[in-house]
């Protein structure tokens, strides 16, 4: 009788009842091609792993270039489940990137941003690039000697666009070098100014998905197709695979903890062997084995302009692919297809060379 | 009120400056919106941007002593706030170049087995007097000048 009141009371000032109704009528479509729907919420979950993970190492991370290297020692030596909470952070942070790209990937070959769900898309690619933000800011936080380098590399990577490159540059860097002010900005950046910019985009996207609802790819209408409730059915199917995920996360990190490395000298060679993280390889493998010249220009900067032009086009795609036009689908499918073997051909033979 | 010049009883409208006084009005407030809107983004614009620091003029520097570098090897030495190398090659010449890869900014390293600078990141290559010879650096090393001064290895500015 009490909590009934209760209820009534919270109803009639937050419209409970109006959120529940949406909730209920959410459905999700049954085809051949259901499984793809799990990836988005696959990387919310992993995102959550980020920020509650990433709260819990706050606590003790300093961001000074005096401080950061010891401060993640202790984190991983001195504190209780340190090791684990580091490592699951770094492991999470992989797989959230790993399920982006299947998610991204599978709405780009199932045309999930058929209209009107063109927005839904274009927050999607913001996601996407600030979730690579997180991943380069990120890196540079244990301050070891790869990310020194990594960082090294990556900010003179934007600095080589024309233009505004060098400023660019020296915005990131806090400079003309990497040094501690660096290390502060990254920090700035990764916890504060990302995670706001996150939230919205976040918001934007997953109103929209409510909005219009999950998309059944164009070669499936005019069937028909059974549908799920979200509430409870797929919801609990979904929070099967988060189940799972901690799993593989607290065997990772137990089997594989996250290494902590050698701490940054800005007066020490590159280490033979370095590498950025997977998800850069195919980029890194490019800029390797492009020529130092192509027609008078420096070898590099025609490969970081080209990678540039490639990430703009992302933002159009639903504005150029838009019609029924099947010779068009057939196009953007063996675009797609080409995109997706470049990156993987590319990362196999940097993981091996 | 301002409109009213006597005299004038023509066709025109009856309150013919009436949207123009609106108009100036919009026009301040607009401007002043704008001045606010800049005031207050100038100042954070330019601070982001960070402040330069003027470089050491370090022109010189003892980079290794001679007991350090023997035949055949390379050392990395600050010079200012820049790593250079110092090669002491297998003709028993030294050689002082800059440490900074000219593709992205990597710390290059003496190879011994290949006799040249090499550098991890992206697999440049350059021979020990900073010509780049293979993979994608654009230009050469910057190279200093080396003098002995006892048992010191001197490296100049050239």
């Amino acid at each position: 009788m009490r909590i009934q009141s209760l209820v009534e009371w919270f109803d009639a000032r937050l419209s409970i009842s109006t959120l529940a109704a949406i909730a209920r009528k959410k459905e999700v479509p049954l085809h051949r091609h259901s499984i793809w729907y799990y990836f988005g919420g696959m990387t919310l979950f992993l995102f959550v792993v980020q920020v509650v993970t990433g709260i819990l190492l706050l606590l003790y991370y300093r961001p000074s270039s005096e401080g950061a290297f010891e401060s993640v020692q202790f984190i991983i030596t001195e504190v209780k489940f340190g090791w684990l909470i580091r490592s699951i952070h770094s492991w999470s942070a992989n797989l959230m990137i790993a399920t982006l790209f299947i998610h991204m990937f599978s709405v780009f070959f199932l045309r999930g941003y058929y209209p009107p769900r063109e927005i839904t898309w274009v927050s999607g690619v913001f996601l996407l690039f600030i979730v690579i933000c997180f991943g380069f800011s990120g890196y540079l936080l244990p301050w070891n000697k790869l990310a020194f380098f990594a960082t090294k590399v990556g900010t003179e990577i934007a600095g080589v666009v024309p233009v505004v490159g060098r400023p660019i540059l020296r915005f990131l860097r806090g400079g003309d070098d990497v040094t501690g002010a660096t290390l502060t900005r990254f920090f700035g950046f990764h916890v504060a100014v990302l995670p706001a910019t996150a939230t919205v985009f976040l918001g934007i996207h997953v109103l929209l998905v409510q909005m219009h609802g999950m998309s059944v790819p164009p070669n499936l209408l005019g069937q028909p197709i059974k549908k799920m409730k979200f509430v409870p059915n797929f919801l609990l199917r979904d929070l099967i695979g988060w189940i799972l995920a901690i799993g593989v996360l607290a065997a990772l990190a137990a089997l594989f903890p996250w290494e902590l490395g050698e701490k940054a000298d800005a007066f020490a060679s590159a280490p033979e062997g370095i590498k950025p993280e997977w998800y850069f390889l195919f980029m890194f493998q490019t800029l390797k084995l492009l020529p130092a010249k192509i027609l008078g220009f420096d070898g590099e900067v025609i490969g970081i302009m080209a990678f540039n032009i490639v990430a703009m086009l992302l933002f159009i795609v639903p504005f150029v692919d838009r019609s029924d036009n099947r010779r068009r689908r057939l196009i953007f499918n063996v675009l797609g297809v080409l995109a997706l073997l470049y990156i993987v051909v590319l990362t196999i033979v940097g993981y091996v060379t | 009120m301002l409109g009213n010049t006597s005299g004038d009883n023509s066709t025109k409208p009856v309150r013919p400056l009436e949207p123009t006084r609106r108009r100036f009005l919009d026009y301040l407030l607009g401007t002043s919106a704008f001045a606010t809107l800049g005031a207050i983004l100038y100042p954070i614009f330019k601070f982001m941007q960070p402040p330069r620091i003027i470089e050491s003029a370090e022109n010189s520097v003892v980079a290794a002593k001679l007991s350090e570098i023997p035949v055949n090897s390379g050392k990395i030495f600050k010079f200012g706030n820049k790593p250079g190398i110092l090669v002491h090659t297998d003709a028993g010449e030294f050689k002082a170049l800059s440490a900074v890869c000219t593709h992205l900014e990597c710390i290059v390293q003496y190879r011994p087995e290949t006799k040249q600078i090499w550098c991890a990141c992206h697999n440049g290559q350059y021979n020990v007097s900073g010509k780049n010879v293979g993979g994608p650096p654009p230009r050469p090393l910057e190279e200093f000048k080396v003098n002995l001064r006892g048992d010191d290895v001197v490296v100049t500015r050239s």
